[in-house]
């Protein structure tokens, strides 16, 4: 089906957008939800798995004491009511993604309930109401095979891994979002921008949405203003902070086109393609989902003691956006360079890097400069790239002591990313320390005045200027492990005492 | 009144994948409609001071330590599998259904 979609502009100033948005995040617990099985990504199809989490007879689960306490830290720093008693529920439905034919999950009695987040777009806060923040397992991955694509259409076998069958997973719902017209899907990034660093902050999950440990489904529906509210659709498989945006705004112009049609939206599945930027319905169901909710007998209830909860909440760390404010004043950047920061990913890394020796400048100027550009070039994470907050004080340390250059720091971090070592050792092993020793480098200029007479004559005339030239020459001798300053003052004292 | 009317057992077969027929319908039926009807008849005792019970255990937060205990070899774990392959266990593939989550 090819419609032409309407301009974004002329629909948001027709339609009101409402959004929700549930996000999956998967806890950074030692094991797994129910058992001991660990829970590092990746590893062998198989291998983390026991009794409980293959869902064998005779076993039982225990809730994990770290998960509990997780998803409470969540549901504070989220201004949740954290429930005085609930239960875990039973989902059940028939996929082979959990061996146990359902999954632990809870459903009329969350863990979390009735908070908010503050976000900020364009510089005003926008509040997002929390619905709820419940435990429950991930499920399994499956490997669909025997078609030619790979995909499940066409497939005939599927073959299951059930390493993260059974990891925690913290889902957080809001509540409807009416109101923000044609900033909704900046509104729903942001939402998710927050709301992962908050979970990081607390340090709880890695959060990283291409690992899949941050997840998340965005739900969308128009209506004219004064009218009720729209039948919203779900889009799933949005697994990048751009493509949340993205999805809520084709989405938005989707249905603008279907209604302007005089057609009627479906509450649906749909799926985000990452490729076109548009979304595709998912299966049509022609029952509801059925998915027989009970409380699950193997699990006893649970009662958070309250004043573990209030130690808890007394213990909770800054919220993300008031320590940017804070280091933004610290730092003292503008709007615009505290920006550039966020968006690069680099505020822990530059507060780190601070905490380790360097100035603010100094650590920004490495992170924002070198090390982005060479994150960008690999595609990493900039935590990723290879250097630490603390290899970067050191090398600025060294450059603050004159033991190196510009030129030369930035040559040293290349053998620190490379994994050659410490700053110090690599300037030691790649013999890039500044030539300091004056007898040394009075010979390189004296040989540099000796190969370029004319231009000594120059000098020794007054056309200061003019030694730009032997400086680079003498740069040259010491393959750049001089500082040019010192060679041009060792270059000037030499001609006039020579003349 | 029957308890449970023999749709709503199609429906849960169906949504169990068992194959029931027809006839088993009726029969399923009028089985589930007497166990219903036994059960039932334990909320004309309850009382409003009884709360549900979903545990025969007055017990609540029973935890354990995040710590790491041994799992299966993969060779244990898939040796009660109908099928593997590639170290996974293999199944036929289902469509129509939604994923948890």
């Amino acid at each position: 089906m090819t419609t032409t979609l309407p301009a974004y502009d002329e629909v948001v100033a027709r339609y009101e957008p409402v959004i929700g948005l549930e996000t999956h995040v998967e806890l950074g617990t030692n094991t797994k939800m129910f058992c001991g099985c660990p829970t590092d990504f990746g590893g062998e199809p198989n291998t983390r798995v026991c009794p409980v989490c293959l869902g064998l007879p005779g076993s039982l689960p225990v809730a994990n004491k770290a998960a509990i306490e997780a998803t409470i830290r969540i549901g504070l720093a989220l201004n949740c009511s954290i429930a005085e008693w609930c239960r875990f529920a039973r989902k059940n439905y028939f996929y082979p993604d959990m061996p146990k034919n359902f999954q632990i999950s809870q459903y009329d009695e969350p863990l979390c309930v009735d908070g908010y987040l503050d976000v900020e777009v364009n510089g005003e806060l926008v509040r997002i109401g929390i619905e709820r923040v419940h435990l429950e397992e991930d499920t399994g991955k499956t490997l669909h095979v025997g078609g030619a694509t790979g995909r499940i259409h066409g497939a005939t076998e599927s073959l299951v891994d059930y390493n993260r069958a059974g990891i925690p997973l913290v889902e957080i719902v809001t509540k409807p979002v009416p109101g923000t017209g044609a900033l909704a899907p900046e509104v729903a990034k942001a939402y998710v921008a927050e709301l992962r660093d908050v979970i990081r902050s607390l340090g709880v999950s890695d959060v990283r949405m291409e690992e899949g440990s941050l997840r998340c489904d965005v739900n969308t529906s128009l209506n004219l203003p004064g009218e009720e509210w729209g039948t919203r659709t779900e889009t799933k498989n949005v697994n990048s902070l751009r493509s949340v945006e993205r999805a809520v705004r084709s989405e938005i112009l989707r249905q603008a086109s279907v209604l302007d049609a005089g057609g009627r939206i479906f509450q649906e599945t749909r799926h985000f393609q990452e490729d076109t930027g548009d979304t595709r319905p998912g299966r049509s169901k022609e029952t509801a989902t059925d998915y027989r909710y009970f409380p699950e007998p193997d699990l006893v209830p649970l009662a958070p003691d309250a004043v573990w909860v209030a130690e808890l909440k007394a213990a909770l760390p800054e919220l993300p956006r008031l320590h940017r404010r804070r280091l933004q004043e610290q730092w003292g950047l503008s709007e615009l360079d505290m920006q550039s920061v966020l968006n690069a990913g680099a505020v822990e890394l530059i507060e780190q890097t601070i905490a380790a020796g360097a100035t603010p400048a100094a650590a920004r100027k490495w992170w924002l400069g070198e090390l982005s550009r060479r994150a960008n070039e690999t595609g990493a994470e900039l935590s990723d790239v290879g250097a630490t907050p603390e290899q970067v004080a050191e090398l600025q340390g060294l450059v603050d002591a004159g033991k190196l250059n510009d030129k030369l720091a930035r040559t040293v971090l290349e053998g620190v990313v490379a994994g050659e070592g410490s700053p110090t050792e690599v300037m030691a092993n790649r013999n890039l320390e500044v030539v300091s020793d004056t007898g040394a480098l009075t010979a390189a200029v004296d040989e540099a005045i000796a190969a370029n007479p004319g231009i000594a004559d120059k000098i020794r005339s007054g056309k200061v200027a003019a030694a730009g030239a032997l400086v680079g020459a003498v740069m040259k001798t010491t393959r750049g492990q001089a500082d040019a300053k010192t060679v041009r003052e060792l270059i000037l004292e030499r001609l006039s005492a020579q003349g | 009144m029957a308890a449970i009317s023999r749709e709503e057992v199609a429906h849960l077969a169906r949504l169990s994948r068992l194959a029931v027929t027809e006839e088993e319908l009726d029969t399923f039926a009028g089985q589930l409609d007497v166990i219903l009807q036994a059960v039932a008849q334990v909320g004309e005792v309850t009382a409003a001071d009884i709360p549900p019970t979903s545990h025969s255990v007055p017990l609540t937060n029973v935890l354990r330590d995040d710590v790491v205990t041994p799992c299966l070899t993969p060779e244990e774990a898939l040796s009660g599998a109908p099928d593997a392959e590639e170290q996974r266990f293999r199944v036929p593939r289902i469509l129509d259904e939604d994923v948890a989550s």
